[in-house]
């Protein structure tokens, strides 16, 4: 149960109620979809029933004839009007907004309607007749690989080949491979899912009789989509309004700019009327970020008694017809080098080669810091598999080879620098807690039975807070993040972050940092987020930056204003400001507790009475942070298998997280819980798959598989904390964690059930069908070898 | 997304149903609980011009046992059977049925001879009712027939019902004090349609052995399908393992499923074996309870 | 297509609205009523986030309904949980056990227990599960949802324990 936080004491560490909750209690969120402007229009997008056809000709005519219907708009039309291509957040390429010549992937854009109805929006779009002359489609990254038929026409290379990327040193991996006493090999596939937010993507586009544009939209990052409208539509930066209301959760599926977005603009500017775009659930699933696609090769070398010597992923990647990952990187596989995870690796080599497909474009991030999620489930299975075939226990595995706490910063063998870490306790915590031994001995009995026990741990290491500037930029903008705060004359104060909520509970949680560090109330810190009108420039809220970035950077104006305050609570104490420290929340004259003043009375004193000092009390700062964060954790699923049927039940479920200083525990909690269920999703259920021709076999909620609360298991829930030593309040971040963790505890749980059938490893996610198809192969196989 | 336009009639008699669905014939539909209708017609893949509404003709909500039925009015939702406590107690099949139809909030809607109206190929109705031995119950403009659920369901989303006439109800034998059944059903999430599913219901003689059984699948052939050789098998003997896997693999001879998202059809194929086998089993230790 | 006039009871309140049959009922709260707590989130009667109750105690998914269907019906949607200022104690019980996050699916998740507990006052835990299992949640991961829910019953149980309360009800 939470709790208010007294102002006296900590505001930080306390699992304050959340402040925005009360108006998504009743009703009063206000999200895209409840933006109404008087005399919108809506907008229905025609799309691709092909994954790869030639547009012979577009005839409006028909969905013209509609009652209610206002415009067609086609990819020529764009094009005719400079508007017809994107640039993508990863920099490698753009995107068209409308198909023109060609579609590239089923459900692409190719044309949108506006009406004054949502029905008579989409009886038009129904009517767009469209000559399709179907194209061989290119569904497998490793067909594309082969050049038989090339995609993209519009780029200068002939070649489905993207990029390829490396990091780390080949020729002494390899020299390391061949010298070591055991290599395992694996092919690991991290499925095409998708972050499948509640509320889908949508907008509301008007341009004011001055010509300012307002755009209303689901955006984890509005200033980033001001600065991006304005390079696609060429109007000034300063005619744009991007405002993201309340949205409804993002999971990095609201980071990229989409077609559709565009299409919105340019109706409104067209018909000179607000336009409102609410993408359906399909659209959703078959045009917007999807997220990994990753088929890893992943090598250990270790010495006969485990401890690991080198390590060597290949990676081929799906980008689909675009190259619209929403990666800010300077690298390619954004974070992939985290791939050493939380093991000593004396050396290491990653590369990777990606291609164009026939399928959606994207590659966004769901709820992970940049390809950190394929990277850890790589490393974290294959650890299991190192431990099968050495026969160790994975956990001693583990052990003998983490980052000691004393080897931090520590510098891992693909480069990054790890700020802190205490792995062996974390992992200590959570055998203690889930009773490991008494879960040995209980999954012995089972097996004398036959039963399918397992047990699986993840032992993850994340880098988040995405970016020093030196290594990260959209657009070639910094990935900093901003805050500005003032204190109002009676003591409260609004601050306003580059940051947008999207469930995270900033309202909650900015208050609570600025209250931590001025010794207000944090009920009277009003936190503004998402209108680029009056927040400050920022990067947004993904891959768990807006802590240890925002978080940051709200931490330190809020010192600015108290370096500030020194000065004025100086003049009222009569005393230089070298000698008025800030103590037990207030300003007192050094050793001497009974002349003190608060901060409320120092911000009345801004306004009436500041002395030599100039008047108000407000200030901005603009955070790049000198490093990444490193959270990380234990996790541990304890599994049952049903052999007949391949049903696996989740029993019990541990995440012990370290996500260095916690703000809110509830809050932190929440996240957990969350993250977590994300992670059964794809361990079990989520894929958006292909058929041979390149037909999208998850389109609805149907075939795309959320948890339910019947199938979502009971989470238990602990934590460590070892501070960041170079975040202001020690704060890592940690939305991503459960999701980027708990793939692999379920992965590895499953195979450990099976393991005695000497199964090895199974792709995600495992389905039933999956894991019974594993149990009958292996039945198979030790039938054949019985005879 | 949304519907094609239709023009909407709130029927105020069962009569005046029937007659607009003669005055307009195919492009008409029935409107009950509209839980599988409405979103197919969300997606544009039902269009029908003309909707007749039943949802008011209160005179179709009931639940009743009578002459040894328990009879279901075709505005009878899901939910209210679920609920209803007569049927906790002596219905088995129908009470793990209704627990595991559609998800909770859908079956406050759904109706159970909507659904068996409908009659899709993963329907969990359609098994239950062969499992026990249903009658439908069909009025048109020339009276009402009974339809035993055989031949009620003629093929994929295809029943005998013609046109002009409306399913009013649906009649399930009353089971007698030695009868059990149970519904096995995988799913991939509450809410989704099965990726196989089996009904089973037994009744035991005096002496212990088999006098009545009921075995249907759903989800592993065009349509739900009674096992009619595992219900010969099963006819007479006593219940023992050896025989419900004899039963079982009848179920796996006659399914012929489709591969889909839900599974490929030998994963399927496979499920009806061993989820005839185990509604049987459990049956069977119910009645042994 | 010919629009027709429907009239909808909501949380009390009698709407006039000009729809045309096709309107499915979440679309008519949202767009003719001004009632923008009811939100859809997909196409295919999956996920919840539109449910409202009907004649106090039916849940409904609101976007597999037309409007022209709740005619006649009293509808109660999230804007008509809390009464007099109040909140009601299930949107107590979701701020107090943090059973929110982005708020999306809230609604439907608060009205679908409203639902539930008027029949079923005391739920266990597995009951709460059972009966939420047809509104998707995205952020939270349900454990709080059911903590919440189990809040309310509990602080509704001691409500109609008082006397006071019990003489209104009746």
């Amino acid at each position: 149960m939470s709790i208010t936080p007294d102002p006296q004491k900590h505001a930080l560490g306390v699992s304050m109620k959340r402040k925005e909750d009360p108006r998504f209690l009743q009703g009063k969120g206000r999200y895209v979809d409840d933006i109404n402007l008087p005399g919108q229009l809506y907008m229905a997008i025609v799309h691709s029933p092909y994954p790869h056809a030639k547009i012979n000709s577009i005839d409006k005519e028909p969905a013209l004839a509609v009652p209610g219907v206002k415009a067609v708009i086609t990819g020529e039309d764009l094009v005719a009007a400079g508007l017809g291509w994107l640039p993508t957040f990863h920099g490698f390429d753009k995107q068209m907004v409308l198909a023109v010549g060609k579609a590239l992937f089923q459900y692409q854009e190719v044309a949108a309607v506006f009406a004054t109805s949502r029905e008579a929006a989409m009886d038009g779009a129904e009517l767009v007749e469209i000559d399709y002359e179907p194209l061989d489609p290119v569904v497998s990254p490793h067909e594309a690989a082969k050049d038989e038929v090339v995609i993209r026409s519009d780029r200068e290379k002939s070649t489905n080949h993207i990029y390829h990327w490396d990091v780390g040193h080949k020729d002494e991996t390899q020299r390391a491979l061949e010298a070591a006493e055991k290599v395992v090999k694996q092919r690991i596939v991290f499925q095409r899912c998708h972050p499948a937010p509640l509320e889908p993507c949508g907008c509301v586009a008007e341009f004011d009789t001055m010509g300012r544009l307002h755009f209303y939209v689901t955006s984890q990052a509005p200033h980033v989509y001001r600065t991006a409208l304005a390079l696609v539509t060429g109007i000034p930066e300063d005619k744009i309004h991007v405002v993201s209301p309340d949205i409804g959760g993002g999971f990095g599926n609201k980071v990229p700019v989409y077609p559709g977005y565009v299409c919105a603009v340019v109706g409104s500017l067209l018909l000179k009327k607000p336009v409102k775009w609410i993408e359906t659930r399909t659209e959703n699933l078959t045009t917007t970020g999807f997220a990994r696609d990753y088929h890893m090769d992943v090598e250990i070398g270790a010495k006969a008694d485990g401890t690991v010597t080198a390590l060597r992923v290949k990676t081929v990647a799906d980008h689909g017809a675009f190259d619209a990952a929403a990666d800010p990187t300077k690298y390619p596989a954004g974070m992939f080098g985290i791939v050493t995870g939380s093991y000593q690796f004396p050396v290491a080599y990653a590369e990777l080669d990606a291609y164009f497909t026939n399928k959606a474009p994207g590659g966004v991030a769901y709820r992970c810091s940049f390809r950190v999620t394929e990277a850890s489930y790589a490393i974290e299975r294959a650890m299991d598999i190192l431990a099968d075939e050495l026969d160790m226990d994975p956990v001693e595995l583990r052990k003998k080879n983490f980052v000691r706490k004393d080897q931090f910063p520590y510098q891992s063998a693909l480069g990054f620098t790890y700020d802190s870490g205490d792995y062996h306790s974390t992992l200590d915590k959570a055998l203690e807690r889930i009773g490991y031994d008494d879960l040995l001995r209980e999954q012995a009995e089972k097996r004398a039975r036959g039963e399918l026990m397992g047990i699986g741990f993840s032992t993850f290491t994340e880098v988040v807070g995405a970016g020093p500037s030196k290594h990260f930029d959209i657009l070639g903008i910094k990935m900093f993040d901003s805050a500005e705060i003032r204190i109002h004359p009676t003591g409260s104060g609004v601050v306003r972050a580059g940051t947008k909520s999207q469930g995270q509970g900033h309202e909650t949680t900015w208050a609570q940092i600025v209250a931590e560090e001025l010794g207000l109330d944090p009920q009277n810190i009003m936190v503004e987020e998402g209108d680029t009108d009056t927040a400050p420039y920022g990067l947004g809220t993904y891959a768990s930056r807006s802590t240890p970035v925002a978080g940051a950077a709200i931490s330190l104006a809020a010192r600015r204003i108290r370096e500030k305050a020194r000065k004025i609570a100086a003049h009222l104490l009569e005393a230089s400001p070298e000698d008025v420290e800030w103590t037990d929340y207030k300003f007192q004259i050094k050793g001497v507790p009974t002349r003190s003043v608060t901060m409320k009375d120092v911000a009345f004193a801004a306004y009436t009475n500041p002395g030599d000092n100039e008047p108000g009390l407000e200030a901005s700062y603009y955070y790049d942070p000198p490093n990444m964060t490193f959270p990380h954790g234990t996790y541990v699923a304890v599994v049952d298998v049903d052999r007949h049927t391949g049903e696996t039940k989740v029993r019990r479920f541990l995440a012990v997280d370290d996500c260095g200083t916690v703000i809110n525990p509830m809050v932190v909690e929440g996240q957990i819980h969350g993250g977590l269920t994300e992670g059964y999703a794809i361990a079990f259920m989520q894929e958006i798959t292909y058929d041979e021709s390149g037909n999208n076999l998850n389109p609805n909620f149907i075939d795309y598989l959320v948890p339910t609360s019947l199938e979502a298991p009971k989470w238990e829930t602990d934590n460590t904390v070892t501070p960041s030593p170079h975040h202001p309040i020690g704060a890592k971040g940690v939305g991503e964690s459960p999701n980027v963790g708990s793939p692999a505890a379920f992965v590895n749980a499953v195979m450990d059930a099976l393991s005695p059938l000497g199964v090895r490893h199974v792709d995600m996610p495992l389905t039933r069908e999956k894991v019974w198809r594993a149990i009958q192969e292996a039945e198979a196989r030790r039938a054949i070898s019985a005879d | 997304m949304f519907p094609a336009a239709f023009d909407y009639l709130r029927a105020h008699s069962i009569e005046e149903a029937a007659a607009a669905l003669s005055q307009h014939g195919g492009d008409a539909r029935i409107l009950a609980g509209g839980q599988s209708l409405i979103p197919a017609m969300r997606f544009r893949l039902a269009r029908p011009t003309v909707l007749v509404d039943i949802g008011s003709l209160r005179d179709l909500v009931y639940l009743r046992e009578e002459s040894g039925f328990l009879r279901v009015g075709a505005m009878t939702t899901d939910a209210r059977l679920e609920r209803d406590k007569d049927v906790r107690a002596r219905y088995a099949l129908l009470t793990e049925t209704s627990d595991v139809v559609a998800d909770p909030v859908v079956r406050h809607k759904g109706t159970v001879v909507g659904s068996l109206c409908h009659n899709d190929p993963a329907g969990d109705w359609a098994a239950a009712a062969l499992a026990s031995r249903a009658i439908m119950v069909v009025r048109g403009p020339s009276g009402e027939r009974d339809v035993p659920i055989d031949e009620f369901i003629v093929d994929s989303f295809t029943t005998a019902v013609q046109e002009g006439e409306i399913a009013v109800e649906v009649r399930f034998p009353t089971p007698s004090a030695r009868t059990s059944g149970a519904y096995e059903k995988i799913e991939r999430k509450v809410g989704d349609y099965a990726t196989a599913a089996a009904a089973v219901q037994l009744t035991l003689a005096d002496d212990g052995t088999i006098a009545q059984a009921g075995v249907a699948i759903t989800a592993l052939g065009p349509f739900a399908m009674r096992v009619t050789e595992a219900e010969r098998l099963l006819l007479g003997q006593r219940p023992s393992e050896d025989l419900f896997r004899a039963a079982a693999e009848e179920a796996y001879r006659l399914a012929d499923p489709n591969p889909d998202t839900r599974g490929s059809a030998e994963y399927k194929k496979n499920m009806a074996r061993i989820l005839v086998a185990r509604g049987l089993a459990r049956t069977s230790s119910k009645l042994h309870a | 297509m010919t629009k027709q006039r429907v009239e909808l009871n909501v949380n009390g309140e009698i709407h006039e609205i000009q729809v045309e049959p096709r309107k499915l009922l979440a679309y008519a709260l949202r767009d003719e009523c001004g009632l923008t707590g009811t939100h859809v989130g997909c196409d295919s009667s999956s996920c919840g986030c539109c449910v409202v109750v009907l004649d106090g105690e039916t849940p409904v998914k609101s976007c597999t309904m037309f409007a022209v269907q709740a005619e006649g019906h009293d509808i109660t949607t999230v804007e008509g949980l809390a009464q007099g200022g109040q909140l009601h104690p299930l949107q107590q019980g979701f701020w107090d056990q943090h059973g929110l996050q982005c708020g999306y699916c809230t609604p439907g998740m608060l009205m679908t227990s409203y639902a539930m507990l008027k029949e079923y006052p005391e739920p266990t835990e597995e009951d709460v599960r059972k009966f939420l299992s047809g509104n998707l949640c995205r952020c939270t991961g349900y454990n709080n949802i059911v903590k919440a829910v189990l809040q309310a019953a509990k602080a509704l149980g001691a409500e109609k324990s008082e006397p006071e309360t019990t003489a209104a009800d009746d």
